[in-house]
């Protein structure tokens, strides 16, 4: 976990299931987040992701990369170009502080009409008991 | 007039933290990490204002300021929301069974601004988040209000299939009205401009008791006080006098950049309008523009613009 560090990509498909399955588990009932009807006729051409569920995409992404004992400190997002059905989103990080065992990744996470999120995720991971080196002592 | 006020006090979460609800959010999302599962279980900390939301049975619990704040900015026909930053804080994990207590404060309320989406309003709210009086997380939200620049049309029964290739979804191009330029505003006083600009003549407006002249129109002279007058036709020959170059925001039926010049005319009266002719980041003081109309819209009239000429280059 080294500053500069660059975290593998997770591409995310923006299905509608996505959307809906996503505003409704954060119970966000907004409807630009389930009715297509409704999002037009307040000025979107279709529903869009709901931050709450842009917010948990960027917190797996940095969990995954760190692992089941990483913990979550601070999240903070921008949101910019939405997130509508049948685009991708690929998610970026990259390590750009560390003091002993939290780091500060900058996340990007751009979809197919721009950068729909980017924000900065301070993460905590616990220095795992040293384990054995590979070609030690025998 | 709202910063720092409350707007929720006393809210209690509708749920406990429970298995159920972190399961469909891990499912929704796709999170399989190990850390919300099974009898150690922990809530995934992005959830934190899950357990605050109000749900289809509304927010109970919110400020009558804060119900003010939110019902003035609808009647400015800023009826539409959208979240456009979180910033969240977590002080400790939430586990099965917690309950969750918090409060609200309205931090800002930014001016009117104009964005992609329509002109609103920022409102800026924080939340700290409690479970038995023990902070457990903050929550910083900030929402735009705003007044939808357009609407799509509805849908047409005969949509194109979603392809799951990450194809972006077609907006029948027909659902979108064309965006058409403001309308000038036309009454007793100045009616007799827009008459000239009919007949492609720029009037300007001559004072019968100092002769002076004026522009824009007004009913009286601000050099002697008459209200009598008479007009001149203006020769067509002017200077930039200053400019601006619009990049943001942009308004609908224009096309940013452009550059808005101050035309100070050979009759010595200055007017407002376009630079054309010459690139937006060409246009400088001093530079001599001539008059011409040009019709944007069809069946509307040609307007008064300036066409600036470009120094010759030399050499090359």
């Amino acid at each position: 976990m080294r500053t500069g560090d660059e975290l593998p990509e997770l591409e995310i498909a923006i299905t509608r299931t996505l959307i809906v399955a996503g505003a409704i588990a954060s119970r966000d009932f907004q409807d630009v987040h389930h009715d297509a009807e409704s999002a037009r006729a307040k000025g979107s051409p279709d529903i869009f992701m709901n931050i709450l569920t842009t917010n948990g995409l960027v917190g797996r992404y940095v969990t995954d990369c760190f692992g089941p004992a990483a913990v979550l400190r601070k999240l903070a997002i921008r949101l910019g170009a939405p997130n509508y059905p049948g685009d991708t989103m690929v998610l970026t990080g990259r390590i750009e502080d560390v003091d002993g065992d939290t780091a500060v990744v900058r996340v990007v996470g751009a979809n197919g009409i721009g950068r729909h999120v980017s924000g900065t995720v301070t993460v905590s991971v616990p220095q795992q008991p040293p384990s054995p080196q590979p070609g030690g002592t025998p | 007039m709202f910063e720092g006020r409350p707007a929720v006090s006393g809210g209690v979460g509708k749920d406990p933290v429970n298995e159920p609800m972190i399961r469909h959010w891990c499912e929704a999302l796709g999170d399989t990490s190990a850390a919300y599962a099974g009898p150690d279980a922990v809530a995934p900390p992005a959830m934190l204002q899950v357990w605050t939301m109000g749900g289809l049975s509304g927010n109970a619990g919110r400020s009558a300021a804060y119900e003010e704040l939110l019902g003035l900015l609808d009647g400015a026909g800023c009826t539409s929301v959208v979240a456009t930053d979180c910033e969240q804080e977590y002080l400790r994990p939430l586990r099965p069974g917690d309950r969750v207590t918090f409060d609200s404060v309205v931090e800002s309320v930014s001016g009117p601004k104009s964005t992609k989406l329509g002109t609103g309003y920022f409102v800026t709210t924080r939340t700290d988040v409690r479970v038995d009086g023990e902070p457990v997380g903050t929550h910083r939200f900030r929402i735009l209000k705003y007044a939808p620049v357009r609407t799509y049309a509805p849908s047409v029964p005969s949509r194109a299939p979603e392809t799951p290739t990450g194809q972006k979804p077609q907006v029948a191009p027909t659902s979108t009205p064309t965006p058409t330029r403001p309308r000038p505003v036309i009454n007793r006083d100045n009616a007799g401009f827009w008459d000239g600009v009919d007949r492609h003549q720029l009037l300007i407006q001559r004072c019968l008791g100092c002769r002076a002249l004026r522009f824009p129109w007004l009913p009286g002279c601000n050099a002697c006080g008459s209200g009598d007058w008479d007009t001149v036709e203006a020769g067509g020959d002017g200077t930039v006098f200053s400019y601006v170059v619009l990049h943001h925001p942009p308004f609908p039926a224009f096309d940013p950049p452009y550059a808005v010049g101050l035309i100070e005319l050979a009759e010595g009266v200055r007017i407002i309008s376009n630079v054309v002719g010459v690139p937006y980041d060409k246009v400088r003081i001093g530079m001599p523009v001539r008059l011409e109309f040009v019709r944007y819209e069809e069946g509307q009239p040609a307007l008064p613009v300036f066409r600036g000429d470009l120094p010759a280059e030399v050499g090359g």
